[in-house]
This record gives C-alpha cells, sequence and structure tokens, in this order.
C-alpha cells in the first residue's frame, strides 16, 4: 500500500504531461520542467504487471493525476457499477494529487466506444451529468474536476451555452473544472465563435487544471473549417497565444500537455512542458 | 429511439443516416461533423486491435487487417472501457471467417498474441528457485504438485505456431518447418514471453495445471507422448518462471 497523501496532496502549478511508458527513464533521470504526471485511469486497471510497477515506482516521486476516460459521465443509462468499483479501488491505493473525468458519454447498450461523444447542453442532460458526478464524488469520497469536450457540431435542443452548462455543474455538484484550452480553440473554430469570450465567460475560479494539446485540421461539407481534437501534433501557437490569456485571467494553474498519438522522443515533449513553464512564469502568482 | 442509442446505431453502421437535430455552428447540416465520431471509433478501436495483435495484422497485411477489424469491431464493440481486454473474441472472429480458412494459423496466431497480452496485465508473480526440486526428497518427487503463475497460459496448435509468430514478427526468422509446435506462455519478471514446448510437454503442463501429481502428469505425458523427457519439460517449466508454488 501506498500513501502519497502527505506527499503530493495538490497538483503544483507547474507543467506536467501524459505519461506513456516509453518515456519511463527519461522521466525519472531527466524530468526537465515537468513537475508531475496524469495517467489514464483505464490503463491502470488490470491485475498487476509493469504498467502497475511504473505507476508504484512514479508516484513515489511525483504528484499523480488520474484522468478517466470511460465513465461515460453524460451517459442515459446508470454509470456502470464494475467500473466505478475499479476506479475507486485505483484511487484508493494510489492516493493520487486529482481524479478527473469528461463532460461526454461513451458507453450505451453495453457497448463502449472509445470516444468522448457529445451532449446537449438541456435541463436533462444537466440532471443526469449532476446526478453521475454526486454518484462518482461518493463513492471516491473526494471532488473530481470535470474537462470541456472538442466540439464538432452542436444540437439544435440545446438551451445552455457550454460555459454556463459547466458553471451550475460545479456549483450544484462542487466539483472541479479541468479547462482544456485546445478542445476551446477546437470547439470555437468549428462552431464559429470567440475562444477568447468562453474563457472569458468560464468560472475560472473553478479550473483546477489546463490541459493543452495538438489538433488536426480537415474542413467540412461547406469548406468550413473543421480542426480534430488528435493529441497527435505540437501544440499551435494560437493555443500558446490561447493558455496566455486564460493564465492572466486566473492566475496559475497546473498545466498539462496531452500527447497520446504519434507521441515523439522526450526530448521534444519536454520541450512542450517547457514552453509550458515560461508561460506560467510570466504570470504573477 | 433514445439520442444515445440512434448515435451509437448510427457510429457502427455507415449505411445508417447521421442522427437529426446535428448541426455545425450556423444551424447548416453536420453530416461530415458526425463522420468524425464515426471515424475516430472505428480508427481507434483497429488500432487498438493492432496493437493488441501485431503479428496477427502483419500475416493478414493491412488492407485485409483493416477490413477484418472493421467487421469485428462492428459486431463485437468492446463491452468494458478496459482496452486492456478488446478483442478477446478475435482469434475465435478469426476462426469463424470462411474466407480466411485456408490460413488455418491465423486464429491460433491470434490466440497467441491474446495470452502474451493477458501475461502483461496478469498479477505480479514470484517463481519458486531454479533449485528448489533438489531440496524435495527423491521419493517425495511423484507426489509433489506445483502451483502456477497467473500470466501461465497452454497452447496446444497444429501449426509451427510459434515459428509462424517469430517470421511475422522479424523477417530474419528462421523459416517455419512443416511440424506442429505446442507454447507455453508466461512471464519472466514483467516481460511475457513464448517458450516452445518439448515433446509431450503440452499434455504435462496441463496435467499439472489441472492439480495432477507430478508422478501422474508425467506418466500421462509419457503415454501421450513416447519423446517426453521429464528433465526437460520440468527445465523449460523452471526457466520459464511458469511455477510459483511446491504444494504439499
Amino acid at each position: 500500500m501506498l500513501d502519497a497523501s502527505s506527499r503530493f496532496p495538490a497538483l503544483p502549478a507547474t507543467p506536467g504531461v501524459g505519461y506513456k511508458p516509453q518515456h519511463f527513464n527519461d522521466i525519472v533521470e531527466n524530468p526537465g520542467t515537468v513537475g508531475w504526471l496524469e495517467i489514464h485511469a483505464e490503463n491502470y486497471m488490470g491485475d498487476g504487471g509493469r504498467p502497475l510497477a511504473q505507476l508504484r515506482a512514479l508516484a513515489e516521486r511525483f504528484p499523480i493525476s488520474v484522468h478517466g476516460v470511460g465513465l461515460s459521465i453524460g451517459g442515459e443509462t446508470p454509470l456502470d457499477p464494475d467500473h466505478l468499483a475499479r476506479l475507486k479501488h485505483l484511487i484508493g491505493w494510489l492516493n493520487p494529487a486529482s481524479f478527473s473525468e469528461h463532460l461526454a458519454w461513451s458507453t450505451h447498450e453495453s457497448a463502449f466506444l472509445n470516444d468522448l461523444l457529445p451532449l446537449p447542453y438541456t435541463e436533462d442532460t444537466l440532471a443526469r451529468v449532476c446526478a453521475h458526478i454526486d454518484q462518482v464524488q461518493e463513492a471516491l469520497d473526494r471532488p473530481m474536476l470535470l474537462e470541456n469536450p472538442s466540439s464538432y457540431l452542436a444540437f439544435a435542443e440545446s438551451t445552455w451555452s457550454e460555459p454556463d452548462f459547466l458553471r451550475e455543474v460545479s456549483r450544484r455538484t462542487g466539483c472541479g473544472l479541468l479547462l482544456d484550452v485546445n478542445n476551446v480553440f477546437v470547439s470555437a473554430t468549428n462552431l464559429a465563435y470567440d475562444p477568447r469570450s468562453y474563457i472569458n465567460d468560464f468560472p475560472l475560479d473553478a479550473v483546477g487544471e489546463i490541459h493543452l494539446g495538438g489538433h488536426d485540421e480537415d474542413e467540412d461539407e461547406h469548406g468550413a473549417p473543421l480542426l480534430i481534437d488528435s493529441h497527435g501534433a505540437p501544440i499551435v501557437d494560437p493555443v500558446w497565444a490561447l493558455l496566455d490569456h486564460t493564465l492572466a485571467l486566473s492566475g496559475p494553474r497546473p498545466v498539462l500537455i496531452e500527447w497520446d498519438n504519434d507521441v515523439p522522443a522526450w526530448p521534444e515533449l519536454e520541450s512542450e512542458a517547457a514552453r509550458a513553464a515560461d508561460a506560467l512564469s510570466k504570470v504573477p502568482a | 429511439m433514445s439520442r444515445q442509442s440512434a448515435f451509437r446505431a448510427a457510429i457502427l453502421d455507415a449505411e445508417r443516416p447521421a442522427p437529426p437535430d446535428l448541426q455545425d455552428g450556423l444551424g447548416r447540416s453536420a453530416t461530415k461533423r458526425f463522420n468524425v465520431y464515426r471515424n475516430n471509433v472505428a480508427v481507434s478501436l483497429t488500432e487498438a486491435l493492432e496493437a493488441s495483435f501485431p503479428a496477427t495484422a502483419r500475416l493478414l497485411g493491412d488492407e485485409n487487417f483493416r477490413s477484418v477489424a472493421g467487421r469485428f469491431l462492428r459486431s463485437s464493440p468492446p463491452e468494458s472501457p478496459l482496452m486492456m481486454h478488446y478483442g478477446a473474441g478475435f482469434p475465435d472472429f478469426l476462426a469463424s471467417l470462411d474466407a480466411l480458412a485456408a490460413k488455418g494459423y491465423l486464429a491460433d496466431v491470434a490466440h497467441l498474441e491474446q495470452a502474451l497480452r493477458a501475461a502483461y496485465h496478469a498479477a505480479d508473480h514470484a517463481p519458486i528457485a531454479p533449485d528448489a526440486l533438489a531440496h524435495i526428497a527423491p521419493e517425495d518427487l511423484p507426489e509433489t504438485r506445483f502451483g502456477f503463475a497467473p500470466a501461465v497460459c497452454l497452447l496446444g496448435s497444429e501449426w509451427p505456431l510459434l515459428s509462424i509468430y517469430r517470421l511475422a514478427l522479424d523477417p530474419k526468422a528462421p523459416k517455419p518447418r512443416a511440424e506442429t509446435q505446442s507454447v507455453l506462455v508466461a512471464r519472466t519478471g514483467y516481460d511475457p514471453l513464448p517458450h516452445l514446448l518439448p515433446p509431450g510437454g503440452l499434455t504435462f503442463a496441463t496435467a499439472l495445471m489441472a492439480g495432477q501429481t507430478l508422478g501422474d502428469a508425467a506418466e500421462t505425458a509419457a503415454e501421450a507422448s513416447p519423446d517426453f523427457d521429464l528433465s526437460t519439460c520440468l527445465a523449460c517449466l523452471l526457466s520459464a518462471e511458469a511455477i510459483t508454488a511446491i504444494l504439499p
């Protein structure tokens, strides 16, 4: 049993990276500006082996953020009790500095679709999401963070703006928010609104973590730009500028570099983290 | 049909139209936007299968693998968010395809890769010392039983399974010969490894894992295979870190 609670009670306002097993030795020997690590919960729910051994070793040295991709918080059907139990087990022995999940759904009628699928922002969705978050926070006995999604499309029936919807979820459940600045840029481009206005409207006091990542560029059948959240490329300059805009309003926050596909060698990932450290260093505490 | 039922159905069936009431930011149609989700699901699940079944994918070729994986993921989407388990039914799915009947070894290779993946995530084990058997009185040996590591899996095949698997991943590996091969999958430390079982080894190890004594398992194996050699088979199990306990 590992008790990291006294060592790392919270994520520091420094850069972190999404942990990839191929970087284990580099991270231990040369973390550079990286002060914490994020793991995907579902990759550490096996019975044993190297993934859990590496996680135990890393948790001795770094604050860990557990980021779930499989709870289906926005699902129309009840949360999967088996999955919630697995999550409770992981959070229980690891005692991470943070746990976060997504404003999205992924499981329906016993199929897990392995993607973060979109929700209409209605009263029904709000009630369901809040009930599920209450259930998770009660099971885990800790507050969680909820992340804003990348949007490719909108629902005619939505009656809430996304920042207002997330503010209300946070107000009703007491959960914190994870602000993915790349997702804001992707969604704003795709749905033709101003990303800075979104950030200005966002309840930044509730933000416990910021995400940054790369995206791909395409266009839709009308010739309009269609950005796709790929986590497989360097972060583009307009997203770095949006981070500066965000940090100037929010103050320093833990900033994560997410790079999940076509993962680069450690020096390239670490240089993205160093750029985030620069951005953080310009912000008055 | 609920919104998510309609979404789920359209994601898994490209012949269906996109669900209604989806739009872009200006209230226009959003067909291509919906297709981003269709594509994300198909590509991410295909890549998950390819990562878990790399030799199977090489043997099929890129185009065939993507086609077979696409059929599999539509008929058997994941039942749990643990992608480390996704595709456990893929080997049997391959065996059921008439189009692949001429490649009978494919399903066996997929079963081997499934066993290697399961071993990677299996509970940790502490193997007995290589000389542990030397400390047992000779008269007690025939009545000895063994406990096995959670990672251990035995695979019989009518094909040169291990040679086909190795050649698929390494073009410089020796060419398979016309023979049958049985394989032991176990974990050395944290590394899952396949081991070629000596003659009679499959029968022997299967009997031991079923709880038979060393004496009974050796007798069963000798009857099944005239070339069975007890010390060779025991050495294989010990060096593979398959045995974790000597049971009274």
